[in-house]
């Protein structure tokens, strides 16, 4: 009873969080409900017993990613969103068809998903367990993803770097006399 | 014990808000945040399947998508400030040329 309590709130908090991020004009106010909706699915995953996972969520989208947001959007001095004619035909379209899908998910997965439950905890994920999964059984992917990171911060670099500044290089140092 | 639908249900309708806001939103950050929510929603489908199935490698690629959505909002923003240094704009609408 006291997990349905718990995972109601945080799961409406989560929600609440979503639909506050889609009506918020301002982008910083996007993303600080983003934050709220990271937060509560946090707790979500302690629920499930995912403790890693709950804090790598925490730490990386939480923080990390959320920091990097809200930084581009101090960076680009990001005013509030103005409407559009595509905007409001999207919001015509978009938002009944959103309500329609997802009842019809909603009403599939209540009624023949059969009958799993979830207790408190029920899968255990410790770091240490998931530190041996990563390590043993998922060594290649993990290390394919080193190299992605790698790829990922030099593309961030050279696409966020002036164009001048790659143009002129080392070629703007003074040059030796002699 | 709490059904494993409702965690579903509710992974559902964040990745339909995710998609709205793909939508409805006109700026591209703002639309960029949308796609990190729909990846949060499949994240918790993730978790609740592995909870249900035993099964602790749903957990491990939710470690792995979140990596591939720290690398993409890296690059995904670093994309962001280059178009706004060339167009001077966060409209979607008026970013409609691939060329100036």
């Amino acid at each position: 009873m006291l997990h349905l309590i718990v995972f109601s709130v945080f799961g409406l908090v989560c929600v609440a969080g979503a639909v506050n991020l889609l009506v918020q004009r301002h982008p910083i106010d996007s993303a600080l409900s983003l934050v709220v909706v990271m937060g509560s699915l946090a707790v979500e995953y302690l629920l499930l017993g995912a403790e890693f996972v709950a804090a790598v969520q925490v730490i990386v989208y939480a923080g990390a990613i959320m920091v990097l947001f809200v930084f581009v959007i101090m960076l680009l001095n990001a005013g509030t969103e103005d409407r559009t004619k595509g905007s409001r035909v999207a919001m015509l379209f978009g938002i009944p068809g959103m309500l329609i899908g997802s009842v019809l998910v909603a009403w599939v997965l209540l009624e023949h998903s059969g009958t799993g439950r979830v207790a408190v905890g029920a899968l255990p994920g410790p770091p240490k367990v998931i530190g041996w999964l990563l390590f043993h059984d998922f060594l290649l992917p993990f290390e394919v993803t080193s190299v992605l990171v790698l790829i990922a911060i030099m593309g961030a670099v050279v696409l966020a770097s002036h164009p001048e500044s790659v143009e002129r290089g080392p070629t703007q140092q003074p040059k030796r006399e002699g | 014990m709490v059904p494993l639908s409702y965690y579903l249900v509710l992974s559902g309708i964040l990745f339909a808000c995710g998609v709205t806001g793909f939508l409805i939103k006109r700026n591209i950050i703002t639309i960029f945040m949308s796609i990190e929510l729909m990846l949060n929603g499949v994240n918790l489908s993730f978790v609740a399947f592995a909870a249900q199935w035993h099964a602790l490698s749903g957990q491990v690629f939710v470690f792995f998508v979140m990596v591939v959505a720290a690398a993409e909002s890296a690059v995904g923003l670093a994309i962001i400030i280059a178009v706004y240094r060339t167009r001077e704009t966060l409209n979607v609408d008026r970013i409609n040329l691939l060329k100036l």
